[in-house]
């Protein structure tokens, strides 16, 4: 199906989100659409697929102008859109997820929905079981799931808005090979991503968005610099490796050994350097996430010893954790890290040090406007956090961190930011790293783990890797290594 | 087992009856994602009510259809002041549990004590005849037949149909579910009110069957709306589950009578609140995987039996609908 958007506008009380886009996209094209955080890339993907209306503009497809009234209403017209944190029903299962909203009789034939899902996923090379509840899938999974079901409901143009933040690189080739697959039967594929990389071996033509306007379009081969230039008018260079490991042994991990519903951790042990990184790789659920919390003390290991700077924490309750000064950021920021609906000052005054019973609303707001300079946070003492978009959510978080910490534990810590503000937070952690903290951090983005970890851990289905040096692992090793490929039996 | 046993067995039955309309009229309106906290008061204003409208009329279905009605308005104020006005469903509920029951026995005065219309016992040729079951399932009353169909019904509806599915879908995540085209809010509102309108058929099961006539505060009906809805829960938001905690309540309710003769040294009220506690009880128990110390406690027992435990307390383990309570707001 043609797509095509005619001087696109959108207006949010004080933003101008979209102003002025035009971008026609042939059938059986991928699209790729790229631009900073907050730059006006989902904005624009809600206005095709409906969850918005555009203040000004027009939509054709196929060439006659449309409107697009609701998602629902977009996915008759045959636009469906895959959102990064997939719109679906997590304590239900697949097959259910896969009929919700499917047209049809009262009573749906689950076996006859079943056999399509297994045909159309046959097609697409996935193998998701109709009986297994959504909330035990990995988040690719997931998204298979989503493209499954549009596709059952007969959508011709395919919007994927970051959909390779949370996959692993296996689950990616196989989302790429679909895609591509869909491509040639003269689907329309939309792919916005913040990954260059990813641009530029699928995508047959890139727009870049900047501050709501289309600055512009490349067509293969992709100049990824001139790309990044366009993306935040400047041109960004990735820093150099840099370590500031001590030498000194800072926390200790004897033997832990962890345990939860679906996994068993055998012992682990680790001794981990002041200033030293330690980068988590698996595929998702492959136990980093629950040794990461037993690390915070938010979970209690079945056996072994965990100590920070000699203090045996084994068995300790969770403030006890933070009193030693260890930090964890969770991935699901707006759930665990921050609290919605409160301001940026009120989150600096209750991470704050409690002083007296009465707020000090004054100090507060000098304070957050200190942070805000210093983090270079997009917003106002008196913005509430739901407000910030995703990269300045998670600049705010790390504003929040107290000082001097021992242990920063962080999930996904640069998950859906454009490149600059990555940069930006690596900094900010080396800074930290450089007053002697240890970080460990999960990450699914295989580049990230080279780039910034001393050395790596690599988790499959419960068992850990012996530490991996990473300024001689290759990103192809690594990747076959989170697959399962490599393991001595 | 003698007769004796088998009628009171009956009876539990059908005392259970009015506790089940309770329970899924609950379950429909909390998978849509709404608390209806009126029950308690629901169920007596709408007991008082179909009593007066039975009284009046003559007619035992008017009187049921008052009860419904009843209900559905009640509902319908949750509804309106939740889903439109965006209030808190619990301060709202809460009120209108409070406000009905009074209502009820302000306005149930002229009513106390009158005689009315009673819904005979139709027993259903043949299978009322059959040994054992006959008697204790097939010689009741229409509502307790209602009652039978209603729990698979619910049960059906919910898990076997696609506007089912959906009602499921806008109690877990409104957003997915308008993605996919449902109309939230009119649908939180529709099973809102038709969830009323069930629960609203407790109060004339009551007082035009299982404990016929009214008797205001001496009715003995206050505190079951509460019940029902601490069933609701327990029942993980699943009509069969639910079932079996109504069933459960009115068997303890029935232990208390019957057990009174036989410990003397026992005051009578004790046996009569029993069930109460004991279902809350039972409701602990029911969650008691959440708690932290129960997985220290797991923690050190061999890793077998710890097994075996830790997935029987997570198969009881229910979680409420995702989006319970969070009001939803399209774009
Ligand atoms: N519902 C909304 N109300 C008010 N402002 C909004 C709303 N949605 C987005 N915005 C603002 O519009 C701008 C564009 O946001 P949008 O989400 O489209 O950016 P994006 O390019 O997708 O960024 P990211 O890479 O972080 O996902 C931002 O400044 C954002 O704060
Ligand atoms: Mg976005």
């Amino acid at each position: 199906m043609n797509v095509e958007l005619r001087d696109i506008h959108k207006i949010f009380a004080a933003v101008h989100a979209n102003n002025g886009i035009n971008l026609k996209i042939p059938a059986g094209v991928i699209q790729g659409i790229l631009g900073e955080n907050g730059a006006g890339k989902s904005t624009l993907m809600k206005i095709l697929s409906g969850f918005y209306q555009p203040s000004q503009g027009q939509i054709l497809l196929d060439d006659k102008p449309v409107i697009i009234r609701s998602p629902a209403d977009a996915t008759r017209q045959g636009v469906g859109m895959l959102h990064q944190d997939p719109l679906d029903f997590p304590s239900m299962r697949v097959i259910d997820n896969f009929l919700i909203g499917h047209p049809g009789e009262l009573i749906p034939d689950r076996g006859q929905a079943a056999a399509q899902l297994e045909a159309i996923q046959q097609k697409l090379g996935f193998s998701l079981r109709p009986e297994a509840h959504v909330d035990t899938l990995t988040v690719g999974e997931r998204q298979q799931l989503e493209i499954l079901r549009l596709l059952w409901l007969g959508v011709r143009v395919l919007i994927l808005d970051e959909p390779t933040t949370g996959i692993s690189a296996l689950q990616k080739e196989k989302l790429f090979a679909a895609l591509r697959l869909l491509a040639q039967e003269g689907k329309t594929i939309i792919f916005v991503s913040h990954k260059l990389e990813d641009v530029e071996v699928l995508c047959h033509k890139v727009a870049v968005l900047r501050q709501g306007r289309l600055i512009g379009e490349m067509l293969p081969p992709f100049n990824i610099t001139r790309l990044v230039e366009m993306m935040f008018e400047k041109v960004i260079t990735l820093g150099n490796r840099r370590s500031c490991c001590r030498g000194e042994i800072s926390f200790r991990l004897n033997a832990l050994e962890l345990e939860d519903a679906r996994l068993h951790i055998p012992g682990v042990s680790l001794e981990v350097q002041g200033g030293e990184v330690i980068g988590l790789a698996g595929m998702e659920g492959s136990g980093q996430a629950l040794f990461l919390r037993a690390c915070a003390g938010l979970v209690r290991a079945v056996g072994g010893h965990i100590s920070i700077n000699e203090h045996d924490l084994t068995g300790k309750p969770y403030h006890t954790y933070l009193e030693h000064g260890i930090a964890y950021l969770p991935a699901a920021r707006l759930e665990e890290g921050l609290a919605p609906g409160m301001t940026l000052t009120e989150h600096f005054l209750l991470a704050g040090e409690a002083r007296g019973f009465n707020i000090d609303w004054e100090q507060g707001r000098k304070v957050a406007q200190e942070r805000i300079a210093d983090f270079n946070i997009r917003g106002t003492p008196a913005s509430p956090i739901e407000a910030l978009s995703g990269g300045n959510q998670q600049r705010a978080l790390l504003a929040l961190l107290k000082h001097p910490l021992n242990l920063i534990l962080l999930e996904h810590p640069t998950r859906g930011l454009d490149i600059e503000s990555s940069i930006y937070i690596w900094d900010k952690l080396k800074e930290r790293c450089a007053e002697g903290a240890v970080i460990l951090f999960i990450s699914s983005d295989l580049e990230e783990l080279l780039q910034y970890s001393d050395r790596l851990l690599v988790f499959f289905s419960g068992e850990v890797s012996s530490p991996l040096d990473a300024e001689r692992t290759t990103v192809e090793h690594l990747g076959q290594f989170i697959g399962g490929k490599g393991w001595a039996a | 087992m003698d007769s004796a046993t088998l009628l009171g067995l009956a009876g539990v039955l059908a005392a259970a009856a009015p506790v089940l309309f309770a329970v899924i009229g609950e379950t429909i309106t909390e998978r849509a994602g709404v608390i209806n906290l009126s029950v308690n008061g629901t169920i007596l204003l709408s007991a008082m009510g179909g009593f007066a409208v039975a009284v009046n009329t003559g007619s035992l279905l008017l009187g049921f259809l008052a009860g419904a009605l009843i209900g559905a308005l009640v509902a319908l104020v949750i509804a309106f002041s939740s889903i439109t006005l965006q209030q808190s469903q619990v301060a709202v509920g809460f009120v209108l549990a409070l406000v009905c029951r009074d209502l009820s026995y302000f306005l149930g005065n002229p009513y106390m004590g009158a005689s009315g219309p009673r819904l005979p016992s139709a027993p259903i040729p043949l299978l009322g005849d059959l040994p054992l079951i006959g008697p204790l399932f097939f010689r009741q009353d229409l509502l307790t037949y209602l009652s039978y169909v209603l729990i698979f019904a619910a049960w059906a509806y919910i898990f076997k149909t696609r506007p089912g599915l959906m009602l499921q879908g806008i109690g877990e995540r409104p957003a997915a579910a308008f993605a996919r085209g449902a109309d939230v809010n009119r649908l939180r509102y529709l099973y809102t009110v038709i969830g009323g309108a069930i629960i609203g058929i407790a109060g004339p099961a009551y007082s035009l069957s299982v404990k016929a006539g009214w008797k205001g505060t001496i009715s003995g009906l206050d505190g079951i709306g509460w019940i029902a809805l601490s069933i609701t829960i327990f029942g993980g938001w699943n009509p069969l589950r639910a079932a079996f905690g109504a069933y459960l309540f009115a068997l303890l309710q029935w232990l208390g009578l019957v057990l009174q003769p036989s410990l003397p040294g026992i005051p009578s009220q004790v046996l009569q609140v029993a069930p109460f506690p004991l279902m809350i009880l039972t409701l602990l128990l029911v969650n008691i995987g959440n708690a932290e110390w129960v997985e220290r406690a797991l923690a050190r027992l061999p890793e077998n039996t710890r097994h075996a435990l830790a997935r029987l307390l997570r198969s009881l383990r229910a979680a409420p609908p995702a989006a319970l309570g969070v009001p939803f707001e399209q774009e």
